[in-house]
């Protein structure tokens, strides 16, 4: 069992979660994630390694209420324990003095890409963040991520926040203006797309962190399949960060529609069962 | 004692109704009885030199469960069977006796072996529900404080790990997965191997005394080399060969399209046969098409139409003499109603506007000259290219070593397949201190091998640990 030690409402729909579980803090690095499963019914299901403390052996976890398995988890407390835990997997984000870097982020992904700024920064690179959200109500870590940021721009689809538009327009103007030698964009699928198309014509190397579905996190079943450069890899031991400009974009955002369908049935189940049915 | 008479005719075993089993996952077989059973058991000759043994990877003494049967002595026959075999229900369902065990049988000249599966099945099985008998860790074996790491919990790990505490050694035994058991647990569906009995397996090995360390990814939460720096003073590696192959053909990254570890996991392991009660999702259509002719494709076939599908084909580019896959197996997909399209071979998959598949384009083989597997190489026959109307396909060609652990462990010598180099005699690698046995050693096999495997090692190991 893995106790959460600490939960925190970053916004009404996501949610940080302090886990103790010294083996993986001990091997977590920035980019990597873990597979987590709750109650004998519960799926398997991949999160990013927000945070860790390798001497007080935890580890955060930032999740949105998404579909059913992610409404459940958001309902579990600090002193309830999670069943399963496994990590960290996947290939650390690659760390280097790349000189320039932009760090685009969207929605929960914030969490993602703070310890990616952090270990950056620490390398001695000039970090350029951009975050996006929906709304004000969504936004979180602004401090957080500014804390290892250079630059830091906030950008609301609504425009009550911030800048209002989308992250791509900032991210075209800083590479029009400036010199930059990466960028790393992490975020729902359609955001990482069009940032990766919005650096390709400048020839800017771009990082992405695919989340296809996955089952087992460890190369053994293939449903975390993707496309890049022509070539079929697994997510979730090759990745998850691929190079942006060669991903088949519209293969994954179809492969993550694969079970929307059923996906319905278990959302509605859910909420039947909130009308007081017994056994769940 | 007068020469007894010979009996040629096997007591036959009662199986669920095939129309009514592709509907369900309970149990295909229904297991002997207990008069049938004896009944088999009269047939055997108790012959003086019991070649049947020499057919069975581990030895099970045969002769020696099956007398004690044949007498109405359970506790004799059950400590007779577990032996050899620390794993009886599972073997007695799962092992192709009529390769191993019963082929060598005296009566198998004569077209009737006994049947040592099933009669194997029934004894393990009256153990699971009325053994009295303690057969944990003896008594008399002291602690020798030496710790033993076992990676990977199936069938390889546990026969080794149990082996291991039973020699007084301290034992975890590391699973990557959230439960262990392996392919047992994954792989093989429910109606032919109830996961209740493959618990109970589990659960005697941890009242031996080992710990069991779930959610342990070796090679990702710890390395081999943490280990050693942990303490251990052995590592024996049993993490399968559990990496999917693919054709690498057009349009097998569709939706819908999977491999069979991953249908099957979603199935077995994670039981989407009861979606939505269990939160993991499948989409298992009507007409659905397994490519492959193996045990796997055929428990893929089958899984396919217990979740409803109308039409179920297996294809495969051989002919039915060259398919892998039990007799038995066979003949029950095929008494479900599973299709067989043999010598056909599929080109590329067809997606719709969704990029769901729809549907595969096949052509027609025929069969050359031997190849290097000694089977008759399939040729593609020109113009013969057709389209099969599907909504599912499942890829189940076989599987490779997962390259997790060999990649993160330093000084193991590989193979060209991937495999770890390992001695078959003792499981010893190419790495002071590290055993390898079961489907990382030898590719894709059987329990009773990878079972073999963990015995094997763990006397090597064992030897290793007292001349520290
Ligand atoms: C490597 C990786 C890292 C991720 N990190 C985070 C994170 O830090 N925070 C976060 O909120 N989300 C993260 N996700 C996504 C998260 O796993 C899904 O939101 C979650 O599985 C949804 O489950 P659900 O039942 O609540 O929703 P569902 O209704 O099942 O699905 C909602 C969406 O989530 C996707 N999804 C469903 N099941 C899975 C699965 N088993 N694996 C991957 N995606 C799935 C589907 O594409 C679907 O569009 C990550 C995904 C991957 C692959
Ligand atoms: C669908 C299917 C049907 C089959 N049917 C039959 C049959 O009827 N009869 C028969 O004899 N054989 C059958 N086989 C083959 C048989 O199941 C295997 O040969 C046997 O299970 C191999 O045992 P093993 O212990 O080597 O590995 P596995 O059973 O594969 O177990 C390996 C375990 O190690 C774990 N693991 C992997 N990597 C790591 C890691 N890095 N860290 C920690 N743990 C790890 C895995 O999660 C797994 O639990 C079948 C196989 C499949 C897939
Ligand atoms: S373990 Fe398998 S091969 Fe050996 S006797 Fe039993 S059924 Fe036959
Ligand atoms: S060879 Fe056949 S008949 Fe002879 S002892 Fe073995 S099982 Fe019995
Ligand atoms: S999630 Fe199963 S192979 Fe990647």
């Amino acid at each position: 069992m893995f106790p959460i030690l600490e939960k925190q409402d970053l916004t009404p729909v996501i949610h940080l979660w302090k886990i103790r579980a010294p083996r993986v803090a001990r091997k977590a690095n920035a980019g990597q994630f873990i597979i987590l499963r709750h109650g004998e019914e519960g799926e398997r299901i991949p999160l990013t390694i927000a945070d860790w403390d390798r001497e007080a052996g935890t580890v955060t976890v930032v999740f949105m209420e998404v579909g059913a398995t992610t409404e459940k988890l958001a309902a579990l407390k600090a002193g309830d324990a999670i069943d399963d835990f496994v990590g960290p997997l996947g290939k650390p984000t690659e760390i280097d003095r790349y000189g320039d870097v932009v760090c685009v982020a969207g929605g929960f992904a914030i969490a993602t890409i703070v310890p990616i700024a952090r270990e950056l920064k620490a390398a001695g690179n000039r970090v350029v963040s951009i975050m996006g959200f929906r709304s004000k109500d969504l936004v979180f870590w602004e401090d957080k991520l500014g804390e290892f940021s250079d630059d830091l721009i906030v950008a609301t689809d609504d425009g009550s926040y911030g800048r209002k538009g989308l992250v791509t327009e900032p991210l075209k103007e800083i590479l029009e203006t400036q010199k930059v030698d990466r960028v790393i964009a992490i975020g729902p699928t359609v955001m990482m797309k069009f940032a990766s198309l919005t650096s390709k014509p400048f020839g800017v190397p771009t990082v992405v962190s695919l989340n296809p579905i996955m089952v087992d996190g460890t190369g053994m079943c293939g449903a975390c399949r993707v496309e890049v450069g022509g070539e079929t890899r697994l997510a979730c031991v090759d990745g998850p960060d691929f190079d942006g400009h060669t991903v088949d974009w519209d293969l994954l955002l179809s492969r993550q529609r694969a079970y929307v369908d059923p996906e319905t049935v278990s959302v509605a189940r859910l909420h039947q069962c909130e009308g007081g049915c017994q056994n769940g | 004692m007068a020469k007894k008479e010979i009996d040629l005719n096997r007591v036959p075993v009662a199986k669920q109704d095939p129309e009514v089993r592709a509907r369900n996952f309970e149990e295909v077989s229904l297991g002997y009885r207990w008069d049938e059973a004896v009944k088999e058991a009269s047939r055997c000759l108790q012959c003086p030199k019991p070649v049947c043994k020499d057919g069975c990877p581990v030895n099970v003494l045969i002769p020696e469960f099956i007398k004690a049967l044949q007498e109405g002595d359970m506790d004799k026959a059950v400590r007779a069977l577990k032996d050899k075999n620390s794993l009886p229900s599972v073997c007695g369902r799962v092992c192709p006796q009529e390769e191993q065990c019963e082929v060598a049988c005296v009566l198998a000249r004569k077209g009737a072996p006994v049947a040592i599966g099933r009669l194997e099945r029934y004894v393990a099985d009256w153990a699971l529900n009325y053994s009295r008998e303690d057969d944990s860790v003896p008594s008399d074996v002291s602690p020798s404080g030496r710790r033993v790491a076992v990676v990977g919990a199936g069938p390889a790990g546990l026969t080794c790990a149990a082996d291991l505490a039973k020699m007084g050694h301290e034992v975890t035994l590391f699973e990557g997965l959230h439960t262990a058991g392996g392919v047992l647990k994954y792989g093989i569906p429910e109606f032919r191997l109830p996961k209740r009995i493959v618990q109970a397996e589990v659960d005697y090995v941890t009242s031996l005394g080992v710990t069991i360390e779930l959610d342990n990814v070796v090679g990702r939460t710890e390395t081999v080399d943490d280990l050693f720096e942990e303490g251990f003073d052995a590592v024996f590696l049993a993490p399968g060969a559990g990496a999917p192959m693919f054709l690498n053909i057009p349009g097998e990254n569709l939706n819908n399209v999977y491999s069979a570890n991953e249908f099957l996991t979603r199935v077995n392991l994670m039981k989407a046969y009861r979606f939505p009660e269990y939160d993991t999702p499948i989409r298992s259509g009507s007409r659905v098409a397994v490519v492959g002719g193996g045990n796997v494709a055929m428990d893929a076939s089958r899984c396919a139409l217990r979740l409803g599908a109308e039409k179920v084909y297996i294809i495969y580019r051989r002919s039915e003499h060259e398919m892998p896959a039990r007799e038995e197996e066979r003949e029950n997909a095929k008494e479900e109603g599973v299709i067989f399209k043999i010598l056909t071979n599929p080109r590329r998959f067809i997606g719709d506007e969704q990029a769901n598949v729809r549907a595969v384009e096949c052509y027609e083989m025929e069969l050359g000259e031997p190849d290097a597997s000694g089977r008759r190489r399939p040729i593609a026959k020109p113009d013969t290219a057709f389209e099969l109307e599907i909504d599912t396909a499942i890829i189940a060609l076989g599987t490779r070593p997962n390259p997790v652990i060999p990649t993160t462990t330093p000084g193991l010598e590989l193979t060209r397949e991937g495999t770890i180099a390992t001695d078959f005699k003792t499981g010893r690698t190419s790495r002071t201190g590290v055993w390898c046995g079961g489907d990382m050693a030898t590719g894709a096999a059987t329990v009773i091998s990878a079972m073999g495997a963990g015995k094997r090692a763990a006397a090597d190991i064992d030897a290793y640990l007292r001349a520290l």
